[in-house]
């Protein structure tokens, strides 16, 4: 028996997909500002903190580079509610895809303060800037310049993880996506394309970056 | 109503994490061998061969793996074939893991010296013969810290094989939890679990990394 793929039903779900895919990328900007302050924050107190917490940051680290993106998700919005934090699902999507996302970035942000040479900061300080300056106007956009295409990647790979956050009921692609196929019983029309959906908002969004990067950080950005 | 106590879990969690190994193995087995038809694809002379290869790779790195997962899972019936969660789960993990393993490998064959590849034809060995004997032992081993980083990521990924129904250490701590109502307990196991799998890999990828020659 022959299967013949029907994609009548698209015409009626465009909204819905549109949709999933504005949250999706709601999610992944949310994640994308928060999770890079974080791990500046992270990678400058590695460096220059007091020992007990250069010693967490790595503890942490080591734990969410270490375990799945889903179980940390999981435990975050099961886990949590049993110590009187309760998160709504959207809330908590964008915590765990934080958390998860600042582990990978505080290795990408610190390898780049490390790639600034270190007479930048004594020349700066020499001209009387005062330390937290010196970090922020002097060897953070140099460090930025150096990990952006790193960074970029980062973001991309997360916000293809966030397909995952479909499991706590967060209403975005993938999430459509189960809802779409569970009336049209397309199942497999149904992921296909939202799977090229997907496919396209990857490609879009590391254009973006890249253009974005180009305009924010100067040439030689690639 | 069943009691469960602390051991019980672990030990539940444990049998299930037998099936996250055997997973991770079956995809990273397949993955590589796949993944070596891939990069042969991908460093071929021919343009459009090389192309199709690239499409390949850019398609499974630029999707959701979840979405991979829900087409094999859905798409396999299509083709007559009957579906069980553990077919999809190894097949897609497989298709996943061939499509990064490439790159990685690519990129090893890339950062050879053009001289390698003349040298080999130099003593009159043909393409195959360069690949075989000069090319992939070089690039495997100048690329052996990300493989198996990868190889982290894939174990990692296998919890996803749990939403198309397939019974590894995830999907087990789903249904413990619903029956003892401990998230904070299951999940925290559950991580611990993936924690001990993965972190002596990763410090071993570290090891490598640094012992690598710098070039």
């Amino acid at each position: 028996m022959g299967y013949s793929l029907d994609f009548g039903w698209l015409a009626g779900a465009a909204g819905v997909i549109a949709r999933g895919a504005a949250m999706t990328l709601l999610l992944i900007a949310v994640t994308t500002l928060a999770g890079t302050f974080l791990s500046i924050l992270g990678a400058a107190g590695k460096r220059n903190g007091p020992k007990p917490l250069q010693l967490a940051i790595g503890v942490y680290v080591e734990v969410m580079r270490n375990t799945p993106f889903l179980v940390q998700l999981f435990f975050i919005f099961f886990g949590l509610p049993t110590l009187g934090i309760r998160l709504d699902p959207i809330l908590a999507a964008m915590l765990a895809m934080t958390l998860n996302m600042a582990a990978y970035t505080i290795e990408i942000v610190g390898a780049g303060l490390d790639a600034v040479p270190r007479g930048q900061t004594e020349a700066a300080l020499a001209l009387g800037l005062r330390p937290r300056q010196v970090f922020v106007k002097i060897v953070l956009p140099q460090a930025l310049k150096v990990i952006y295409p790193a960074l970029t990647s980062q973001i991309v790979i997360m916000m293809l993880e966030s397909a995952v956050v479909s499991q706590i009921a967060v209403r975005e692609l993938t999430y459509e996506a189960d809802m779409l196929q569970a009336r049209t019983f397309r199942a497999f029309e149904t992921y296909f394309v939202v799977t090229m959906v997907y496919l396209g908002l990857s490609m879009g969004l590391r254009r973006l970056l890249v253009a974005s990067g180009r305009r924010a950080l100067g040439a030689g950005v690639s | 109503m069943i009691e469960f106590t602390f051991w019980d879990i672990v030990r539940n969690l444990l049998l299930a994490a037998r099936w996250t190994v055997l997973l991770s193995l079956a995809a990273f087995i397949g993955g590589a061998l796949v993944g070596l038809a891939v990069l042969f694809f991908r460093i071929a002379k021919n343009k459009w061969v090389k192309r199709i290869a690239s499409g390949y790779i850019a398609l499974f790195q630029g999707t959701p793996l979840l979405m991979q997962l829900f087409l094999m899972f859905f798409g396999l019936p299509m083709l007559g074939l009957r579906i069980e969660p553990w077919t999809a789960a190894v097949l897609g993990l497989t298709f996943f893991a061939s499509a990064y393993l490439a790159e990685i490998w690519r990129s090893g064959v890339d950062a050879l010296p053009r001289g390698q590849w003349d040298a080999g034809a130099s003593l009159g060995l043909h393409y195959l013969q360069e690949l075989r004997l000069i090319i992939l032992p070089q690039a495997f081993a100048i690329t052996r810290a990300p493989t198996v980083g990868f190889l982290v990521q894939l174990i990692k990924s296998t919890a996803l094989t749990s939403i198309i129904g397939f019974e590894e250490l995830v999907r087990t701590s789903n249904a413990i939890n619903n029956a003892t109502f401990e998230p904070f307990k299951v999940y925290g196991l559950v991580a611990l679990i993936f924690f001990v799998m993965c972190f002596p890999l990763t410090q071993y990828a570290r090891r490598l990394e640094k012992q690598a020659p710098v070039r």
